[in-house]
């Protein structure tokens, strides 16, 4: 079995503002192995950012963590004063985020940029973490590396840039990366390189990655594990194949629905919005979208049910009095493919 | 078929350039002809930079093109001169927006947001009327008639861009130009947006120009699509033409490039990649849009003309 490197149980965030405490994070629990990548996905104000903020001891300063525990190996991220979390951040757990034109510093020099974790979280000298942020460069992919080194941010295009990024992020082989919608700011075909160089790297470093992101064509292609989250709940649980081929929850239905594929000719959007955390639904949060709600998923928030070792649900169809639905069409189709691939499995 | 149906816009040899003359000269859009049909959706495709969104601006007369021309039913918009041909024209023709926090004043009530049409072309007689007309839009775009009297803050993203829809709405356009409507909404969003502006067009026979980056949902929404790449336009055909059987090796690419929902998918992809200079030009021998096949237009030589045609035949033969 793979080693569990992180742990996050039964984890509780609110964020206090004017109008009340909007509870962002309403008992989220996951763990990340080593090696393999795990996707959140969900909609903007789910509360997947603010998970892997917590990760990183980055919270804004009205958040509060109100229960749970990280576990990193035996050690809990939340119990870590900021001085010890500065030598977590950047050197086990590192983080690439969204934007790449506001992620770099446009006043230094690129390659001080890259060694800057290596001078101070390995102690190495000022030569040597320039020769070793020069062979990153290049491991990331970027041409005339030697001369590029000493340019400045606004000297390359946004690919570059998140390449740049990358190799900051990885310069102390963290144990976890954390990838927070690194390619959502770029074209597509960058973005297919970009993706690509993610899972190269990964081989080489041995890395975990937590990829958060709302494009399910990119978890499909990069993560080996699935969470999905709404409402600041994690609603369904799986690995890849389990989640895109076999999904149990209204809501993970939804959202393969109603994404377009090259060959869909009718889109099935979700209904409605998602609820307001200042006063989060009792019930199932997805209650008030879901064509298939019955009573008692307005009054009573459901358990996980297992589906497999690796697969679990929070949706009480899964209950063993609840009535059998027909899922839509597309997640019948999937269904299909999921058995055939399961039978050749088997074989 | 196609043939027969009325074009609403024709834009010939459109070129777009910026800081002519200067060093730092760019051709936004070079040399780019198309026709949209009445009551179709054409969408035009590419990554930043191709230029799309300028061709968009171009055809709203936000720009004076610096050569070729853009006939709106039949009318060289570039002969517009004075306020009220203006006027007449963007009653016509509306624009829809990407970023729905940014295209609303937020000092504004929604009800003089999606009125300012309304009061620009006198097309209410009183308050009442304005106020009927204001919220039967509302109802249209799927908000709630009391919405009128609230501001665009207390309004989520997917609520805007409806605002923005009903605002390009009240003029009664037949032409809208939605420049990436949906790439700042959620997935479960975006497909609401999309559903509606596809009823829209069903209930009010309009004809839009589709900007976006996204290829799934391009072709989703489109009867026809264009591909641009640096300013120019590569290849037209239908959507399902287009995507079934790209021709020109800059669409394959770029086609091959979407994340696709679909792991099984995912796992046996194969990017195919692009080499840009095989659309270097010769001066004798120019490249220019020719039909392949009947309604599908690829970019190139002369020469090249009998290569495309095989390579249709044989899509053809594996289907």
């Amino acid at each position: 079995m793979a080693e569990r490197i992180l742990d996050v149980k039964n984890l509780k965030i609110d964020f206090h503002t004017y109008a009340g405490a909007v509870k962002a994070i309403r008992d989220v629990s996951f763990h990340l192995d080593k090696g393999e990548t795990l996707a959140i996905v969900g909609e903007s104000g789910s509360g997947k950012s603010v998970t892997t903020k917590s990760l990183m001891g980055l919270l804004a300063n009205n958040a509060e963590v109100t229960g749970g525990s990280i576990m990193f190996h035996d050690q809990d991220i939340l119990k870590k004063s900021e001085k010890e979390m500065q030598n977590i951040r950047g050197k086990d757990i590192a983080m690439i985020f969204q934007d790449p034109m506001t992620s770099l510093d446009p006043t230094m020099r690129i390659g001080q940029q890259i060694a800057e974790p290596l001078i101070k979280h390995k102690h190495v000298d000022k030569k040597k973490a320039w020769s070793q942020a020069l062979e990153l460069m290049k491991l990331v992919g970027i041409t005339d590396a030697e001369e590029r080194i000493k340019n400045y941010p606004h000297q390359f295009s946004g690919g570059q840039r998140q390449r740049i990024v990358i190799a900051i992020a990885l310069v102390c082989y963290p144990e976890i990366l954390i990838a927070d919608e690194p390619t959502t700011a770029l074209d597509v075909t960058i973005q297919a390189q970009i993706l690509e160089l993610m899972k190269e790297l990964q081989e080489k470093i041995e890395t975990s990655i937590i990829f958060i992101t709302h494009d399910l064509g990119v978890v499909a292609g990069m993560a080996d594990r699935v969470a999905v989250m709404y409402a600041g709940q994690i609603v369904e649980y799986g690995t890849v194949d389990e989640i895109f081929f076999n999904p149990q929850h209204p809501y993970t239905w939804g959202l393969l629905n109603s994404m377009p594929t090259l060959s869909s000719t009718k889109l099935e959007a979700i209904p409605g919005t998602p609820p307001d955390l200042l006063d989060p639904p009792k019930g199932d949060p997805f209650v008030a979208r879901n064509p298939y709600a019955m009573k008692i998923d307005a009054e009573q928030r459901p358990p996980f049910f297992k589906v497999s070792e690796t697969h679990y649900a929070a949706t009480w169809l899964l209950h063993p009095d609840a009535p059998k639905v027909t899922p839509p069409d597309e997640i019948v189709r999937r269904r299909q493919t999921f058995k055939d691939i399961m039978a050749h499995k088997a074989i | 078929m196609s043939e027969k149906r009325k074009k609403i816009l024709e834009v010939k040899h459109l070129k777009q350039y910026f800081n002519v003359g200067k060093p730092d000269e760019v051709k936004a859009v070079d040399d780019v002809t198309f026709d949209v049909y009445e009551g179709e959706t054409f969408g035009l495709v590419g990554e930043s930079g191709s230029g799309k969104t300028t061709t968009g601006r171009s055809i709203i007369h936000l720009y004076e093109p610096t050569d070729g021309s853009i006939l709106f039913e039949g009318k060289d918009i570039s002969k517009l001169k004075t306020k009220a041909d203006f006027l007449s024209f963007r009653r016509e023709m509306q624009m829809i927006f990407q970023d729905p926090y940014a295209s609303l004043n937020p000092r504004m009530k929604i009800k003089d947001i999606v009125a300012e049409g309304i009061d620009i072309h006198h097309l209410a007689k009183d308050d009442a009327e304005r106020s009927k007309m204001v919220e039967d839009l509302l109802e249209t775009v799927g908000l709630n008639r009391d919405h009128s009297s609230r501001y665009p803050h207390e309004f989520s993203g997917g609520q805007r861009q409806r605002i923005g829809i009903a605002r390009a709405l009240a003029v009664k356009p037949k032409f809208i130009i939605a420049d990436e409507p949906i790439s700042a909404l959620d997935v479960s969003i975006q497909a609401q947006v999309v559903n509606l502006l596809k009823d829209l067009q069903r209930e009010h026979g309009l004809t839009y120009l589709f900007i976006a980056h996204d290829l799934s949902m391009v072709k989703y929404i489109s009867d026809r699509i264009g591909v641009m790449h640096y300013g120019k336009l590569l290849e037209v055909g239908t959507a399902d033409e287009v995507y079934a059987h790209p021709l020109h090796d800059y669409t394959a690419s770029l086609i091959s490039a979407v994340p696709v929902p679909d792991p099984e998918y995912e796992r046996n992809r194969k990017q195919i990649p692009y080499d840009a200079s095989i659309e270097q030009d010769h001066p004798d021998n120019p490249r220019k849009l020719r039909e392949i096949v009947p309604g599908h237009f690829v970019r190139c030589t002369e020469d090249e003309v009998a290569g495309y045609r095989k390579k249709a035949e044989a899509y053809k033969q594996k289907a």
